[in-house]
C-alpha cells in the first residue's frame, strides 16, 4: 500500500451512470490487475474503494459506476483535480495459473478489473474469451478495447437487445466458449451461478462494504473454506473452492 | 525548545499521549507495513475473547456525516491465538507497552481472559471493554449500569497485577455514576468513549444499511461528545482516563488532555487516514509551541 496523490487527466462518461477516469501519479505499488484503490472523496469520511481497470507507469486507470454520493462527486471532478489515494491494495488476480484458455467474466461495473487481466494474459500468449454481461444495450462498455487486446469478447444483455440475450452462463454455452480457467468480476448471483455451472477451477473477486480497505478494522470480512477472510485484504480475489455460497 | 510530550498512565510511562484505538489498529502488523510504528505512546489491540469470533453478518460499515457505523461485532481469533500468534508477532514490530484489550459475555469470560493475558510481558495496561455495542448478551450490558460495570472490575482485579482500565459506553444516562462505580470496585484507570450507538437506512430500500441494523457510530462526529464525558469523569474520579472518540487532530489530542485525559486514543480516523496518530505525534510539538505548553502532562485537566 502507498499513498498517492493522483491528478485527474480525463473524467469521461461511458454510458449513462458509468465513467472512467485517467490519473497521473504512481502507480508502483499496484502488482497485479484486480487490486484496488481508495479514493478520498471531499466531504466524505471513508474512502471510495474502485477497482483498477488499468495502469502503466505513472498512468492509472478506473472506471466506476455512480452509485451515491462520493462516486457521484467524482464524476463531477474537472481536469487537474488532485485526489489523495490509498494504492496497491489487496491481492488481485494470479494471472500465472497454468492455462491454454482462459474466460474471463464481467458482469456490470464488474467488467473493469478484468481489462488490464486480459492485456496480461494476452501478453503471455493466451487465448483469451471475454464475456460481458449488461442489463442492456445502452449500458455496454469496453467492447471494442477489449477486442483491441486481441480478445475474443462475446457480449449478453439480459433484455436481448445486444448480442445473446441473457446471462453470461447463457452466452458462455450458447456460444460453445471453451476454457480450462476462468475468471470473473460482478454482481453475487452471477459469480454463484458461475461457480455452479463451469466445472473448471476459477478466480472470483469479490464486493463488500469496507471500512478502511486495508486491512485493519475487520469491517469486510467473509467466511470462506479456510476461514475468516478479509476481502480487502485477502480479497477482493478468491478461488472458486474458497467460496461458501 | 525541547516539547516534552511523555504522560504517565499508573506507572506506565509512555514517550507521548497518542494510542490507537482497539479495533482500528489490527494487531500493528498491517500498520507496520506502511510506516514504524514505535512513534506511537502505546497500542491498544483489537477486543479479544475466550473463542474465536468471526462476528457479525455484512454489511457491517455504514458512513455517516463525520463518521461511520460499524457492527463488527468482536471478531477476533481468541486469546489463546492471540497470546500465541499476534503478540510474539507484535513483539518483533513494536518494543514499547501494550495495552491488552479484553471483552467477554459473561464474568468469568472476562476473568479467565485478563488472567490469561496479565502473565504476558509486554501487555502492561489492560483494557476491559464493557461497552461494545455489537454483540447481545455482553459487551455493552456490562457497561451500561453501575452494578455489572463494579462486578466486572470487582472480578478482574481479583485476578491480574496489571492496572486495569475499564472501557465506558457512552451510552448511558449518568457516565459519571458508572465511572465512579468502576473506581470504587478498584478500577486503575478508566477509557471513554466507546462508539454510540447508531442507526441508519437504505431510503431506496426502506431496510437497514448495517446487516445487524444498528452499530457503533464514530468519528469526527462524536469528539464534542467524548470531551464532555471526560471532562464529567475526570472531575468526579481519581483514577487516569484514557480519551477517545473523534480525535483526528494534535489540537483534538490538546483538547482531551485539557478535559482531563492523560492519554488519548485514535480511532475512527485511522480508517480514513492510515498515517493519523503519525502525523498527530509528528505535529504536537508545532501545536504545543503555538500554545504555549512545554510539558503535555502539564495540562492534563486543566480546564475546571
Amino acid at each position: 500500500m502507498k499513498q498517492v496523490v493522483f491528478e485527474v487527466i480525463s473524467n469521461r462518461q461511458l454510458t449513462d451512470s458509468v465513467y472512467q477516469m485517467e490519473l497521473a501519479g504512481n502507480t508502483e505499488a499496484i502488482t497485479a490487475p484486480g487490486q484496488f484503490v481508495e479514493l478520498s472523496v471531499e466531504g466524505l469520511f471513508l474512502r471510495r474503494p474502485i477497482s483498477v481497470c488499468n495502469y502503466d507507469d505513472g498512468k492509472l486507470t478506473l472506471i466506476y459506476k455512480v452509485v451515491g454520493k462520493g462516486t457521484k462527486q467524482m464524476a463531477e471532478l474537472s481536469v487537474g483535480a488532485k485526489i489523495d489515494t490509498l494504492t496497491g491494495l489487496g491481492n488481485g488476480f494470479n494471472d500465472s495459473i497454468e492455462c491454454n484458455a482462459p474466460l474471463l467474466v464481467g458482469g456490470g461495473v464488474g467488467v473493469p478489473p478484468l481489462y488490464r487481466l486480459a492485456r496480461n494474459l494476452i501478453a503471455k500468449g493466451k487465448s483469451v474469451t471475454v464475456v460481458l454481461g449488461f442489463n442492456t444495450a445502452s449500458e455496454i462498455f469496453y467492447k471494442e478495447e477489449f477486442e483491441t487486446l486481441g480478445a475474443n469478447v462475446v457480449v449478453a444483455t439480459a433484455d436481448g437487445s445486444y448480442g445473446i440475450k441473457g446471462f453470461v452462463t447463457d452466452a458462455i454455452k450458447e456460444a460453445d466458449i471453451k476454457s480450462d480457467l476462468f475468471y470473473s468480476c460482478g454482481p453475487l448471483p452471477m459469480l454463484k451461478a458461475l461457480c455452479s455451472t463451469l466445472d473448471i477451477d476459477g478466480q472470483i473477486s469479490l464486493e463488500e462494504r469496507m471500512g478502511c480497505g486495508f486491512g485493519i478494522c475487520m469491517g469486510c470480512s467473509i467466511q470462506t473454506a479456510s476461514g475468516a477472510k478479509r476481502v480487502c485484504k485477502e480479497g477482493p480475489v478468491f478461488g472458486k473452492e474458497e467460496i461458501l455460497w | 525548545m525541547v516539547r516534552d510530550l511523555s504522560t504517565t498512565l499508573c506507572d506506565v510511562e509512555l514517550d507521548n499521549p497518542v494510542v490507537p484505538a482497539s479495533g482500528t489498529f489490527g494487531f500493528g502488523a498491517e500498520m507496520a507495513d506502511i510506516y514504524d510504528i514505535n512513534c506511537l505512546g502505546s497500542i491498544s489491540v483489537k477486543g479479544t475473547t475466550r473463542e474465536a469470533r468471526f462476528g457479525n453478518p455484512t454489511p457491517r460499515i455504514a458512513e455517516c456525516s463525520s463518521g461511520l457505523i460499524n457492527s463488527v461485532g468482536l471478531q477476533n481469533p481468541g486469546i489463546d491465538t492471540v497470546i500465541s500468534h499476534e503478540l510474539p508477532h507484535l513483539r518483533k514490530i513494536f518494543r514499547k507497552p501494550i495495552i491488552a484489550n479484553i471483552s467477554g459475555f459473561s464474568i468469568e469470560e472476562y476473568v479467565e481472559c485478563c488472567s490469561k493475558i496479565d502473565k504476558e510481558e509486554q501487555v502492561e495496561i489492560i483494557e476491559v471493554n464493557v461497552s461494545c455495542p455489537n454483540v447481545h448478551n455482553g459487551g455493552m450490558a456490562f457497561g451500561t449500569s453501575a452494578e455489572s460495570a463494579a462486578a466486572v472490575t470487582a472480578a478482574v482485579k481479583a485476578v491480574t497485577t496489571k492496572p486495569v482500565f475499564i472501557k465506558l459506553s457512552p451510552n448511558v444516562t449518568d457516565i459519571v455514576s458508572i465511572a465512579r462505580a468502576c473506581e470504587e470496585a478498584g478500577a486503575d484507570g478508566l477509557t471513554l468513549i466507546n462508539t454510540m450507538l447508531g442507526m441508519r437506512i437504505d431510503i431506496a430500500r426502506r431496510r437497514p444499511v448495517i446487516a445487524n441494523k444498528m452499530g457503533g457510530f464514530s468519528g469526527r462526529a462524536i469528539f464534542p461528545i467524548a470531551v464532555r464525558m471526560v471532562y464529567q469523569v475526570a472531575n468526579a474520579c481519581h483514577i487516569p482516563i484514557m480519551g477517545c472518540g473523534g480525535v483526528a487532530t494534535a489540537e483534538d489530542v490538546i483538547e482531551m488532555m485539557m478535559a482531563g485525559a492523560s492519554a488519548v486514543q485514535v480511532g475512527a480516523e485511522n480508517l480514513r487516514n492510515p498515517f493519523a496518530c503519525k502525523q498527530i505525534i509528528d505535529s504536537l510539538p508545532e501545536v504545543m509551541e503555538r500554545l504555549g505548553i512545554e510539558r503535555l502532562r502539564d495540562i492534563i485537566g486543566v480546564v475546571k
